[in-house]
């Protein structure tokens, strides 16, 4: 070992005992293992979507529409479809809400009122996502029957806390000079949040939106009762619509082989989404004008 | 309290504003002080939209509640606190108990943790401490990545390989030499407590790693310098000098994952079985609170069984939101000293 040759008998005079020697390889060794651990889970559930995915996925499963039982081929194009409408209209109320909560909490926001919007929205997160399904349920289903717009309600509600906190969180690292600058010039403070600030932290705030998205575009529990499925096409805000996780769902959940094979095609595409999305996160915000501030 | 936030903007920056105009006076810069002056409703006009947009935050919490609370009031009313230790779940009698759902939500997420606490120590002790400069990145993007994945395919994954795996290979195995415990007895099913434990523990291991990590990373360098000068080797040096000053935030970070499990849905409701018994054998199926409503919500008749549903979601409702209000207040006290952001 290099260390012995470098030790001079001054520093060798205690020698570390064996006992402890031994303590701390052991403990190396369990740290390791432990990560071995995780990433052989996090290999095996990848290589297995692959393995049993990719067989599955052609020409027909990403523009056909499901085939009745025994009726072999048919896909998901509805599916696939229905979660890209269902997130659509979910980021159309969740992400202006998101990212004003987030003005407001960076720029008027600190004091003790804006301490409890922040509680709020960390309680906000917590929120079991079955239940926030059974209060989209309660608002929008109870009455209505249903629809897309149900799903997109439960969705939504999900997404803005996810979003509030990291628009905060990157205004705050804009400089306070900046705003300074902006006012300087006489620019008014409502055109500095939008013009000035937001614009100098838009790719944590865009991170933060991918991130709320990659979180609930594979979310399966608060949909079962409001987006609820449909084996055909549909595009009505107020109709049943097919999502890709119900869709992997009630595939996985069938006694068919074939359904068995489409369901796992279809958890592969879905996770090549929320990958992609998240990489593309990574790459933007390692390219980001504040990453040097994070 | 609103609006005398609104009247003296504070920090950060547009204190000055005053001040600014004068400075430009001098300088006869006319048209800049008029705009100055002609912004005042435009800002308090956005001022108050970006308002209403917290107030959302506040508006979406209390309509959980009220819609709870709402839905759940006939089943309140016909059972009261017998609900909760009533461990009958009847729907053609009308007879509802969760005593069954509230044992399997609180059995599995502890078996999820009693695996996922020493894995997640390890794997942050590892990335933070140990592991070579180069690999903490990657290291830490696939542990997160683990965070990223859907239940749904945890599920999918769970119900196709690891069932099968537990059938033919884990179980039979645990019965043979622990079977005298008395908590692996039974046909080995797959499907079960112990499926829904494994799967669980793997989803909550980057909740709990990554804010091991990030506790372990505010406790100061000079910590560890003086605890090796002090001729300690690595491992006594992370288990005096960092595990210690950051139990409490790791404590945090374990009762977040806690949370997460109570609630995950999906996943454990593939592989627990879906049955309400209690069983003292991990092997024996079970059922959750998130699982009886994934499964019975949408084809609840009568109002009784779905108002006896929707005290279920209450009832988890406020088991985690207290859960996760107390992990933030531990996360919270560690932490609160390195970055100075959020809290003014």
């Amino acid at each position: 070992m290099p260390n012995t040759t470098l030790l001079s008998n001054d520093f060798a005079a205690a020698p570390v005992s064996v006992r402890r020697r031994l303590t701390n390889m052991l403990a190396t060794g369990a740290a390791a293992g432990a990560v071995l651990l995780v990433l052989l889970s996090l290999g095996a559930i990848f290589v297995y979507l692959v393995y049993k995915g990719i067989g599955a996925i052609d020409w027909n499963f990403l523009t056909q529409i499901p085939k009745p039982v025994g009726e072999s081929g048919g896909g998901m194009a509805n599916a696939i479809a229905g979660t890209a409408y269902i997130l659509l209209i979910a980021s159309a109320f969740g992400v202006p809400i998101g990212i004003g909560a987030g003005i407001y909490l960076a720029e008027y926001g600190r004091h003790r009122f804006g301490d409890i919007v922040r509680f709020t929205a960390d309680v906000l997160n917590g929120v079991p996502s079955i239940v926030v399904g059974i209060v989209a349920w309660a608002v929008v289903v109870v009455g209505h029957g249903f629809s897309a717009l149900a799903g997109s309600v439960a969705l939504a509600i999900m997404m803005i806390p996810t979003i509030t906190r990291a628009t905060e969180e990157m205004l705050l690292l804009v400089p306070n000079t900046v705003r300074e600058a902006a006012y300087g010039l006489g620019v008014s403070r409502w055109r500095t949040t939008l013009s000035i600030t937001l614009r100098t932290a838009s790719s944590g705030v865009i991170t933060g939106i991918m991130l709320a998205f990659a979180r609930v575009a594979g979310e399966t529990a608060p949909l079962l009762f409001t987006a609820f499925g449909n084996t055909y096409w549909n595009w009505k805000l107020d109709q049943p619509t097919a999502a890709l996780s119900l869709q992997i769902y009630v595939y996985a959940n069938s006694p068919f082989d074939e359904w068995h094979r489409q369901a796992w095609a279809g958890a592969l595409i879905l996770i090549v989404l929320i990958v992609a999305s998240i990489s593309a996160v990574r790459l933007v915000a390692g390219r980001g004008m504040l990453k040097g501030a994070n | 309290m609103a609006n005398q936030a609104l009247g003296t903007p504070p920090l950060p920056g547009p204190q000055p504003l005053e001040k600014t105009a004068v400075l430009v006076k001098p300088r006869g810069e006319a048209d800049v002080l008029a705009r100055t002056g002609s912004s005042l409703w435009p800002d308090r006009i956005f001022s108050w939209v970006m308002l209403s947009c917290a107030l959302c935050i506040l508006a979406l919490v209390g309509l959980i509640v009220y819609e709870l609370v709402k839905g759940s009031q006939l089943s309140w009313h016909a059972s009261g606190w017998k609900f909760l230790y009533h461990s009958d779940w009847d729907p053609v009698n009308d007879q509802y108990g969760a005593l069954p759902f509230a044992y399997g939500t609180i059995v599995s997420s502890l078996l999820a943790l009693a695996i996922a606490i020493p894995l997640a120590i390890g794997v942050a002790v590892f990335i933070t401490e140990m592991c070579p400069r180069r690999l903490r990145g990657p290291l830490a993007f696939a542990t997160e990545l683990l965070a990223a994945i859907p239940s749904i395919i945890y599920g999918i994954w769970a119900s196709f390989i690891l069932v099968p795996l537990l059938r033919t290979y884990l179980e039979p195995f645990l019965a043979k030499y622990f079977g005298w415990t008395g908590l692996f007895e039974g046909p080995p099913l797959g499907i079960g407590m112990l499926a829904a434990g494994i799967i669980l523990a793997i989803m909550v291991i980057p909740i709990i790693s990554s804010i091991t990590r990030e506790v372990m990373t505010s406790v100061p360098q000079q910590q560890r310098e003086a605890v090796l000068a002090l001729g300690a080797t690595r491992w006594e040096m992370i288990w005096t000098g960092v595990l210690r000053n950051a139990r409490a935030g790791i404590l945090g970070g374990i009762i977040l994952g806690l949370g997460r499990a109570l609630g995950e849905t999906m996943a454990v409701f593939m592989v627990i079985g879906n049955r309400p018994e209690i069983a003292k054998s991990l092997f024996a199926p079970g059922y959750t609170m998130a699982s009886v409503l994934a499964n019975e919500f949408s084809e609840a008749s009568g109002d009784l069984y779905l108002s006896a549903l929707v005290e279920i979601g209450l009832a988890l409702f406020i088991v985690t939101i207290i859960v996760n209000i107390f992990a933030q207040i531990l996360v919270w006290t560690v932490t609160r000293g390195t970055p100075a952001r959020g809290n003014a």
